[in-house]
């Protein structure tokens, strides 16, 4: 009796999560607890009957935790080739020339290695992106969520999504032949290549980014909270500025920084649309070069393997992995914080 | 729940997100106008059937065609056995295991990780490390390291698709856990796993940066014969005429575009049929 109570509460606790941890066998259906102890013994993979031998189930376990670790393989080799190149760029330049410089010149036969101008691009195109995709991406998704009817709505999610599943390279020929000479006419001294340009294509492309998972953590706030706010009177505004918003907030971050990160990794719109020159500049109209952007330059040039200027492309991609490292965690955190919280 | 409250001020912020939805929409729609209008003086037979030249208006694109479908065909059949392999340890042996946690949280990351990224591993890895060169293996391989997060991720969700009672009941009939995953929930997964697989195909096959990191040509008047030939792709070939200064490439690239369009779309449409196909069979 106390085993078959065992039993019970085992299978309970398997309920909620459809676990598959443990086989179905073990957890005896209601109405089946007199077989407990020969169904026990299947459990762990002995006692099994038919032609597969257990050794044959082990082996096939194995080869799936194989594919598996591929993925786990392929951040370790990320993680190797970057730090392999870096260290061997930093024992010829120092740390310190890396950070210290303001201009970045390793093509040039006067090399100088400062990062920061290939920063200021990478900030300078992501920032005007955000600056689109931010509102646009948030009201789409307070539309989406609270206003639109229920049919509307699902024809308009997919359909914003096909904007984040148009390649770059389509966009960046938009913005150098349509979006940038209709810039060039607003904006005066708006160059062939800008920030400008780039960035509000880039920020249009991540607008479903923001819409989607925004509209998620909206959606996912209770209905309850809504009436509540109903009920002391409170207009639909209010209801959605001052309740709905605010609950929804921390999944909202997480869809804003994972937009962040993409603008900062994105490379084709940037590499044909804003230029090719590194400079420390914040003018969204002038030619700048984002890190993303050299790393393309440089390899369709011929820089032979091995080399300084070869290994600089790395360096950067080290500090691109990073950046977006980073970001991609703290988007993490708050995606966890508000499963917990809703 | 409704209040239908018709102040201005609520009616103008509903008129605000109403345009923050179709401003987005709208230049989706003037994107591709503005793609098809550029390259409809230039799609013809010759164009696809062509290879590239110096000339403008006599080059075209079948290298690069033909370079895209071998990449992917051969990334498909680098990373589906992967990754749903490692779906299937995910989903069916995983749970609760801290290993498989640990993997999880590795997939989300890699799946964040910008793909110029996978083309400096790729360039590393494969052409360097590995000896493969500036190969169509080498760039399927980054590629299939590329997709592999996503297609995890989509056969994950076609396998918690298949109901637990159905796995009970292979167990209740004696079969193994194998035996229960090979002839129940592979089978009826499959439709979900395959329209998955396809859709992450069809969004490598619009991938530059990597392939150009892994050094792809911008050149190339031959088709590539094995895997082990140098070779170049649709996007690569669309950077190459954007990047020049005339502007009758432009209007290649804009063909180049659609091509690229189409390609994709004709995809996506086979994973829709193949789905509906598979579903009705297996209802």
């Amino acid at each position: 009796m106390v085993q078959a109570l065992a039993w019970e509460s085992a299978w309970s606790r398997c309920l909620p999560d459809n676990s598959t941890l443990m086989p179905a066998s073990v957890r005896a259906p209601e109405g089946s607890q007199g077989e407990h102890t020969s169904r026990q013994s299947s459990w762990g993979g002995m006692g099994v009957r038919g032609h597969v031998s257990p050794l044959y189930e082990r082996c096939l376990e194995s080869a799936l935790l194989g594919c598996a670790l591929i993925s786990v393989a392929t951040t370790v080799g990320i993680v190797l080739v970057l730090a392999f190149e870096t260290a061997a760029f930093f024992s010829v330049v120092s740390l310190w020339q890396l950070l210290g410089d303001t201009e970045w010149t390793p093509l040039f036969a006067e090399k100088r290695f400062g990062i920061w101008p290939l920063v200021c691009g990478t900030f300078l195109t992501s920032a005007i992106a955000m600056f689109v995709a931010l509102p646009l991406g948030l009201l789409a998704a307070i539309y989406l969520s609270e206003f639109s009817p229920a049919v509307l709505r699902r024809w308009l999610k997919p359909s914003l999504e096909l904007l984040a599943g148009i390649p770059t390279i389509v966009y960046g020929y938009f913005a150098l032949v349509f979006v940038t000479p209709a810039l060039q006419a607003v904006v005066p001294g708006l160059a062939g290549f800008n920030s400008l340009g780039a960035g509000i294509v880039l920020g249009i492309m991540l607008v479903p980014m923001i819409s989607s998972l925004s509209e998620d953590a909206l959606f996912s706030v209770p209905h309850s909270l809504r009436e509540g706010a109903y009920a002391l009177g409170a207009g639909r505004l209010p209801t959605i500025f001052r309740v709905v918003l605010p609950s929804a907030v921390s999944g909202i971050a997480a869809s804003v920084i994972l937009a962040v990160s993409r603008a900062i990794g994105e490379t084709m719109i940037v590499a044909i649309a804003a230029g090719q020159q590194p400079r420390l500049t914040l003018d969204p109209r002038v030619p700048v070069e984002t890190m993303t952007a050299y790393v393309v330059q440089v390899s369709m040039g011929d820089t032979p393997t091995g080399t300084l200027e070869y290994r600089t492309i790395f360096v950067v991609g080290a500090a691109l992995f990073l950046m977006t490292f980073v970001m991609n965690a703290i988007s993490h955190t708050f995606k966890r914080r508000f499963r917990t919280a809703v | 729940m409704m209040r239908t409250s018709g102040n201005t001020v609520e009616r103008l912020f509903v008129g605000l997100c109403l345009l923050a939805v179709f401003l987005p929409l709208g230049l989706l729609a003037l994107l591709i106008g503005d793609v098809v209008l550029d390259a409809v003086g230039r799609m013809s037979w010759e164009f696809i059937s062509g290879y590239p030249s110096r000339r403008a208006e006599r080059a075209g694109i079948l290298p690069a065609l033909v370079g895209s479908l071998l990449l992917i065909a051969l990334t498909a059949v680098l990373t589906l056995p992967a990754g749903v392999g490692a779906a299937i340890y995910l989903e069916e042996y995983g749970k609760r295991n801290r290993l498989a946690g640990l993997i999880e949280i590795n997939i989300a990351n890699l799946a964040g990780v910008p793909s110029v990224i996978y083309g400096l591993l790729g360039l590393g890895l494969f052409v360097r490390a590995l000896g493969l060169g500036r190969s169509v293996l080498a760039g399927a391989a980054t590629l299939a390291l590329l997709v592999l997060p996503i297609v995890i991720m989509s056969a994950r969700e076609a396998l918690r698709t298949v109901p637990q009672s159905l796995r009970e009941a292979c167990y209740a009939l004696g079969a193994t856990r194998w035996q229960a995953i090979r002839r129940v929930v592979l089978p009826m997964a499959l439709p979900g796993i395959l329209t998955g697989a396809i859709l992450s195909l069809s969004r490598a096959i619009g991938e530059t940066a990597p392939l150009i990191v892994v050094g792809a040509l911008t050149y190339v008047t031959f088709l590539p014969d094995s895997i082990n030939s140098p070779f170049t792709a649709l996007p690569i070939q669309i950077f190459n005429w954007v990047s020049r200064p005339q502007k009758e490439f432009l209007v290649n690239a804009a063909a180049g575009i659609v091509v690229l369009l189409a390609t994709m779309l004709l995809l996506n449409i086979m994973a829709i049929l193949l789905r509906n196909r598979l579903q009705k069979r297996s209802a």
